[in-house]
């Protein structure tokens, strides 16, 4: 389908594309077996520029649009879902910067963001707190002309391998979630060390490391926005970073797409091409049109936010919810289609699957995006 | 330091195809791609300005839709374009060519020259040579590393059947570059923006102050006679048995293949 992108957003599909398909889909099966951080996919992404399009142009990027982020997501994530959620975490650690930085910490942070020098990493989760954020244990106490910060991250994305850290923690316990607070930390700062790595079921390119605070102090001038903004700045950067997961989603189904067919036109049984079954058949055109119906309300909700529309909460829910319910039905049937070859890790059809049931999970559950989406449907539902 | 870097635009094919007719290679229904040693060629330039600094200029002598080929140089971060382009250059071969071209790497000016060790299509690897002795330079061939540039004294290794030599040499200089040599680098997204805005200089025999009877096929010396596959060699016959039977054999054949 014609999405009508713009000559530079064709350009930029055209460089993503090449990319996945020259340099990540040679490497994805072997990143997935040693769970290595792929730092030399990360090099070429870099040198090609592809940090810089979620950075507007006055600190180093090209524009800072949502819609040039998911058109690269989507496209590394058909060659592989793990390099490309290192690439798309670092958009989440950015995006807190971009949107409540004042302009000496966008000045300081975003240009080597935008070059690729460095990557950022967004800290939230903890142990006890994954749905319910504002249950969150992590402290950052004001001394002086600094904070001090106590507690452990875990499951964060480009934990121990990115350089630059938005981190989520309480300024003020008794306020519940008015009393979080959001801070940029260097790695490297005393006090801040890394944890255990985990071992996925799927993204293994990607790296998931606990982050542990013990009397970390950094600068006062690390706090983003003020004090007591931790949640809405959570909030406001997972509605700009949830089309991203969803172009994630979406790549996912389409690489799982791609196999399938190339495996049905291939495959013989009876004398025939599997692709000439109807059974076959009804599959693929199934699979096809959910991920087009995925893509479509994708793009749709990156352009919204692109052009300023200003409360986009329940649109990005829904993009996030469909496109990774539709990676995780697609990709399945991709293994189905595959049958007993599918199942084998010597086919690359069963890592789909398994790179895509994590976007069903990770910046808010599904159950969560539901929740999203209702409580806004009740909210427009009370102001008519 | 100026680098000037040679780019040809060839048809994307493994199998050229001829034409019997006229010899000349059929490029209709064939997309155009930069010679695939010239990209070895393009990063060892770019690898260059980043290690020594400088400016980077690309060179393709072709038709106007070569002009492609050197936007695509300057989305991989070459600095400048040129191209040569004029219809008194058609029917040049390799001696009017790196005439022609030599003519114009003396107008844009330079310290090292880098072409790709030879064109996919005609595979004669004749015109960097040739550049390099119309602007009376010396020329290092199938470089595999550049080793360093001090004080105008290049030190190369140049990748032999057998193992490589290491060969120093002065500024300005021309080499051929072997695949060998790096792995080149993708677009980068600015670069590509750059590269579809920019306009790229086209020099014309007038502009190059050249004699008409020195260039195109006027000043092509070489008449392809006739361009054909050679026919593949008879099977030979085996021998069987014992070593005594064979050599036995072997004898009798070669008195009757020399007697009979």
């Amino acid at each position: 389908m014609d999405y009508l992108l713009t000559e530079e957003q064709k350009m930029l599909q055209e460089l993503s594309r090449e990319i996945a398909r020259e340099k990540i889909k040679p490497v994805a099966g072997e990143y997935d077996k040693t769970e290595e951080f792929p730092w030399p996919i990360m090099k070429i992404l870099a040198q090609s520029d592809l940090f810089s399009v979620f950075v507007p142009s006055e600190y180093g990027g090209t524009g800072g649009s949502v819609m040039d982020l998911c058109i690269v997501t989507e496209e590394l994530s058909r060659a592989c879902g793990g390099i490309a959620v290192c690439y798309a975490a670092s958009a989440l650690g950015t995006f807190p910067i971009i949107l409540f930085g004042n302009d000496e910490q966008k000045k300081k942070y975003l240009p080597p963001l935008a070059k690729g020098t460095s990557i950022a990493a967004f800290g939230l989760t903890e142990p006890a707190a994954g749905s319910d954020a504002s249950a969150i244990q992590t402290t950052a106490k004001k001394v002086g002309d600094h904070y001090v910060l106590n507690g452990t991250k875990h499951f964060i994305t480009n934990g121990g391998e990115a350089d630059i850290y938005t981190i989520v923690a309480m300024t003020d316990k008794t306020k519940g979630a008015r009393g979080a607070s959001a801070f940029i930390v260097e790695r490297g700062t005393p006090g801040f060390t890394f944890g255990k790595k985990e071992d996925k079921l799927g993204i293994r390119a990607s790296v998931t490391r606990e982050l542990i605070f013990t009397d970390c102090k950094i600068p006062a001038a690390n706090l983003l926005s003020k004090e007591g903004m931790g949640f809405i700045i959570t909030m406001k950067t997972f509605d700009m970073s949830r089309p991203g997961v969803a172009a994630q989603a979406l790549g996912i189904a389409q690489g799982a797409i791609d196999i399938a067919i190339e495996y049905a036109n291939e495959r013989k049984q009876f004398g025939k091409a599997i692709s000439s079954f109807q059974g076959i058949q009804f599959m693929l055109a199934d699979m096809a049109t959910k991920t087009e119906a995925a893509r479509a309300l994708v793009y749709s909700c990156a352009r919204a936010i692109d052009s300023g529309s200003k409360d986009v909460a329940k649109e990005s829910a829904m993009a996030k919810l469909f496109a990774s319910d539709v990676a995780m039905e697609v990709t399945t049937d991709a293994v189905q289609i595959l049958g007993g070859y599918g199942y084998m890790k010597e086919y690359p059809a069963e890592k789909f699957m398994r790179d895509a049931k994590i976007t069903q999970i990770y910046e808010g559950t599904n159950q969560i995006q539901r929740n999203i989406i209702a409580l806004g449907l009740i909210k427009e539902s009370k102001k008519k | 330091m100026k680098i000037v870097v040679c780019i040809k635009q060839v048809p994307e094919t493994t199998e050229v195809k001829i034409n019997p007719e006229t010899n000349t290679l059929v490029r209709e229904g064939v997309q155009s791609i930069i010679n695939p040693f010239d990209m070895y060629a393009i990063e060892e330039a770019l690898r260059l300005k980043e290690r020594f600094g400088g400016e980077t200029t690309a060179i393709s002598m072709g038709p106007p839709q070569a002009a492609e080929a050197l936007r695509q140089a300057l989305s991989l971060g070459i600095d400048n374009a040129i191209l040569v382009c004029d219809r008194a250059f058609a029917g040049s071969d390799t001696w009017a060519t790196s005439f022609t071209l030599a003519s114009a790497i003396k107008k844009s000016g330079f310290d090292i020259i880098i072409c790709g060790k030879q064109a996919s299509d005609g595979d004669t690897a004749q015109v960097g040579p040739g550049i390099s002795a119309h602007l009376d330079i010396p020329q290092v061939t199938y470089v595999r590393k550049i080793e360093s540039i001090i004080n105008g004294q290049i030190k190369v290794e140049r990748l032999m059947e057998e193992g490589f030599d290491i060969i120093e040499s002065s500024l300005p200089v021309l080499i051929t570059v072997v695949k060998e040599i790096n792995e080149p680098r993708l677009a980068s997204l600015k670069n590509m923006m750059r590269a579809k805005k920019a306009v790229i200089t086209q020099w014309t025999y007038k502009d190059l102050e050249l004699n008409e009877a020195d260039i195109g096929l006027n000043g092509s010396p070489t008449k392809v006679v006739k361009i054909f596959t050679p026919p593949p060699k008879e099977k030979g016959k085996l021998l069987e048995g014992t070593t005594e039977e064979i050599v036995r054999n072997l004898v009798n054949s070669l008195k009757g293949d020399i007697c009979g």
